[in-house]
């Protein structure tokens, strides 16, 4: 309590100071982001086109508005009028501005049936929402893959300083080839999500139990930055989609790279580990997946997010835990979707012989992927 | 409270067999004005406490970082923030207006049902309560947006269902009140006075009333299918189920689109009685004004899926619900070109309730331009859920019904109170809440354009900026309000004897009784003619 009195107004203060001296950083970001894809583009134009139609509208009605105030004011001595009625101006002022939307339906109706085409696409990437986190999985190129935030949080809680990227940055991001049209299947396992790159012009719902498709062909290479746009829960504000336009050696490139990790660590299910390097694996594993709900610590949010220190499941049966993280309950998420082998081994022996908890067990990687 | 009851019996001989006194001429009264006046202060109230929540929500988005309080702490904040200023700070105000000037605009004695009307006010007490209380149960407030979206609002704790448990009282009490009011209006206007001889307020009013009887239901129906998606095992928005979550928000907009109008259209009787008054000029167009007002109500029942546009919809849904949206915008034009015209060769005199009203129309406008652009879909499609979403609900609904509202309390607080409220400090309200708002929200325009989410407790360093002077407008938009609340006080308490007329240019019944207006008024209807 003491730390935050101080802390507010020392930094209020420096804060306003910045404010007013006017920050180094281009910050003041008046429009919408410079668009790479020819949706975006028209999008933008679509946009200034409405906002110069909507100036020139309200300089014109609050001009009349203005000068009448200015003139016709008692104080200056001006009588009241008494008509109320003018058919012809009232048929007018309607008639225009219907005239005026019809004009500008049309540019919109274009752009929307653009929007809608998914159809002749180069390549599929389904896209999953989760809380609160996405999921990517490269259809035609068997390459699957969890995207979280990467900002610590250290930052977050202001004990650290904030990097370039703060909030914006992920551990893996969506690659994708630039000049190919890319079809983005949309769904979510939980609650509804939206993704959203706003310099492709692309933000649709992620909505369970359903699949909706759009599409993007990025035409420049370079790093896009959005975020989750539909109030997801707790973290809502946390799971950025970072998405990478590279050219198409780059990507085919990544791709290989890709998986070649994931056979890596799908080899490490087959060996014999030891309780140590599992706990050891298993730290990483929990702070990553399992810390924004069960905290760091382990001690939960309850009633919401049970404790892991001294918890039911935690402490119990083995194959009662295992099954648990593998299939999910509630608002706790189906692992074995997200997870692989050795990572959920790592995470239970964690679970139970860290944060608290000394249970002693362990399970191996390949009774986790015997009990899939 | 005795010495304006004392007053009463002074002007008029029939109090002379005494009215209730104390405590229980609040709880049983069945008197339109009693009712009125307590309506207006629960209103207050809850516009207090919800704006300490937006003070919480910017103290938060002061900076980047998490310092006060945390995401789930948020979400709360700006679930409540959004259902109490709707349910409990708009509408019930809204509803004060129609119990104070209704009858006395159409010269009726009271309302037609006065002992429903009782019921109807105290209901909100119950439902306030349970939205209150539930910020202290476990788990904590409702935290999925005053929406409620399911799948997130059947992840919520108890607090969701006594918040939908709030909002079907909450409905009850306006589909109640509203039979009330379109009786009265029907049956009870004094003789001479033709629906087309009405006050523009009245006309505004009974079409709010017709709205609210459709729309409440639609809202109930579609909370509990929630409630027993929850406890009951149906299935009607779980997807596994067979359900649909995207079902949810057609019927919960079906019920959002017309509550939108609901929020305003007494907004815009409110500014066509003030403007003809401060211009000395009657209302230009009112038979225009009364199609227009009508032509909003029937399309708002038919574009609720433009607050859907990223949901995925088919070609053909995205291109009805633009247009007919677009559509929407002529008879708003009509409404605005009508005042403009009555101000127009008028012999205008800025008290605080003109001010206000100018503002409004002024404001109101950029509000309905954001409006326009978030109608044409694929600019929504970068808009939606942004900052830009919250900058154009608040040019409607704060410099639209809002400020309308406080217009309303400057121009009828003498003929309720029988003083005149201190002009120059309703004029340092005024242009403090206006210049205040203006801070506050016009910068989210452009950190919405920028890709701000809203709903965020925390965000990228690029807004900082905007943040911070959004966060300081707040902070003095939120202290001008007490500014209000002295205003108001002060009035009630005394000062300059109002007239009758009160305003030099007013029109009307209301203005032909004395101020303060007497217990009983209209026991004998006057003649319209």
């Amino acid at each position: 309590m003491n730390k935050k009195a101080i802390f507010f107004p020392s930094t209020v203060l420096a804060a306003v100071m910045s404010l007013v001296a006017g920050s180094a950083q281009a910050a003041y970001e008046l429009n919408l982001k410079a668009p790479v894809t020819e949706i975006a583009s028209q999008i933008y134009d679509l946009h200034m086109l409405i906002v110069y139609v909507c100036l020139a509208i309200f300089v014109v009605v609050f001009g009349f508005m203005f000068y009448s105030i200015y003139k016709h004011r008692k104080s200056v001595g001006h009588k009241a009028e008494q008509f109320h009625e003018h058919h012809t101006l009232e048929i007018i002022w309607t008639i225009i501005p219907a005239l005026i939307l019809a004009a500008m339906a049309v540019p919109a109706t274009k752009t929307i049936f653009a929007m809608k085409d998914t159809t002749a696409a180069d390549m599929t990437v389904k896209v999953t929402g989760h809380q609160w986190k996405w999921e990517y999985d490269y259809l035609d190129k068997d390459v699957k893959f969890i995207s979280t935030l990467a900002t610590s949080q250290d930052q977050i809680q202001n004990k650290a300083e904030k990097g370039e990227n703060y909030l914006l940055e992920v551990d893996n991001p969506m690659v994708v080839p630039t000049g190919k049209k890319v079809r983005v299947l949309l769904t979510a396992t939980d609650v509804i999500h939206a993704w959203w790159v706003p310099e492709f012009g692309v933000k649709q719902d992620a909505i369970p139990g359903f699949i909706k498709e759009v599409w993007f062909k990025a035409e420049k290479e370079g790093i896009y930055r959005g975020q989750c746009a539909e109030l997801c829960g707790k973290d809502h504000g946390f799971m950025p989609i970072v998405v990478e336009a590279v050219s198409e050696d780059k990507y085919n490139e990544w791709i290989d790279a890709k998986k070649a990790a994931a056979t890596a660590a799908n080899a490490g299910a087959d060996k014999e580990w030891t309780k140590d390097d599992l706990v050891a694996n298993g730290k990483v594993v929990y702070e990553k997946n399992c810390a924004v709900c069960h905290q760091v610590t382990g001690a939960g949010l309850p009633p919401a997010f049970p404790a892991i220190t001294g918890g039911k499941i935690s402490t119990g049966p083995v194959a009662d835990h295992l099954a648990l993280v593998l299939n999910g309950k509630n608002m706790m998420p189906a692992w074995k979707a997200l997870l692989n082998d050795v990572e959920i081994a790592s995470v239970i022996a964690y679970e139970r012989n860290a944060l608290g908890n000394s249970v002693g067990d362990i399970v191996q990687p390949s009774a986790v992927k015997a009990a899939r | 409270m005795s010495t304006t009851t004392a007053t009463h019996h002074d002007d008029h001989a029939h109090d002379s067999h005494g009215h209730p006194t104390g405590l229980m001429r609040w709880v049983k009264s069945t008197n339109h004005k009693d009712i009125g006046t307590m309506y207006l202060w629960f209103s207050f109230a809850m516009f207090l406490f919800a704006g300490a929540m937006a003070m919480g929500i910017r103290a938060e988005l002061f900076q980047p970082g998490l310092q006060f309080v945390q995401p789930e702490t948020f979400n709360q904040l700006t679930t409540l923030h959004g259902l109490i200023m709707i349910f409990g700070a708009i509408m019930p105000a809204f509803v004060g207006f129609a119990n104070w000037q209704v009858p006395l605009m159409i010269g009726a004695p009271d309302m037609a049902f006065p002992r429903l009307n009782n019921m109807s006010f105290w209901l909100l007490i119950p439902a306030a309560i349970l939205l209150i209380a539930s910020i202290f149960v476990p788990g904590g407030a409702v935290a999925g947006g005053w929406t409620m979206y399911p799948p997130l609002s059947v992840q919520g704790g108890m607090s969701v269902d006594m918040s939908v448990f709030a909002l079907h009282i909450l409905g009850v009490s306006s589909i109640v009140g509203s039979i009330n009011i379109i009786t009265t209006i029907f049956n009870m206007r004094a003789p001479g006075m033709t629906l087309m001889k009405m006050p523009m307020f009245v006309w505004t009013w009974l079409i709010t009333a017709y709205l609210l009887i459709a729309a409440m239901p639609v809202l109930a129906g579609a909370l509990t299918m929630l409630i027993t998606d929850r406890h009951f095992g149906t299935h009607f928005f779980n997807a596994a189920g067979g359900g649909d979550p995207v079902l949810f928000q057609h019927v919960f907009w079906f019920f959002g689109h017309p509550e939108v109008y609901i929020m305003i259209l007494p907004a815009f009787g409110i500014l066509s009685t003030i403007i003809p008054t401060f211009a000395r000029k009657p209302l230009f167009g009112y038979a225009s004004m009364v199609y227009a007002t009508a032509a909003i109500a029937v399309l708002s029942f038919v574009v609720w899926a433009h607050h859907m546009f990223t949901t995925g919809m088919p070609v053909a849904g995205q291109l009805f619900f633009m247009y007919s949206t677009m559509l929407i915008s002529v008879p708003t034009g009509v409404k605005v070109f009508n005042w403009l015209a009555t101000m127009w060769k008028g012999s205008m005199t800025f008290e605080t309730p003109m001010l206000f009203s100018i503002a409004v129309v002024f404001l109101f406008t950029i509000g309905g331009f954001s409006g326009l652009v978030c109608a044409i879909l694929p600019v929504d499609i970068q808009l939606q859920d942004t900052y830009y979403v919250v900058a154009h609900f608040h040019y409607v609904l704060f410099s639209g019904a809002a400020m309308a509202i406080m217009g309303g309390v400057y121009y009828w607080l003498p003929k309720w109170t029988g003083h005149m409220y201190d002009e120059k400090l309703g004029k340092w309200h005024f242009w403090l809440t206006t210049i205040a708002f203006n801070v506050t929200f016009f910068p989210m325009h452009f950190t919405g354009l920028a890709g701000m989410p809203r709903r965020i407790p925390d965000y990228s360093q690029q807004f900082a900026e905007f943040n911070m002077i959004s966060s300081l407008g707040a902070f003095a938009l939120g202290l001008s309000q007490l500014l209000f609340l002295y205003v108001v006080i002060k009035c009630i308490r005394g000062g300059e004897k109002a007239t009758n007329q009160v305003w030099e240019g007013a029109h009307g019944l209301e203005w032909t009784v004395a101020s303060p207006a007497p217990f009983h008024t209209f026991e004998t209807p006057p003649q319209v003619k």
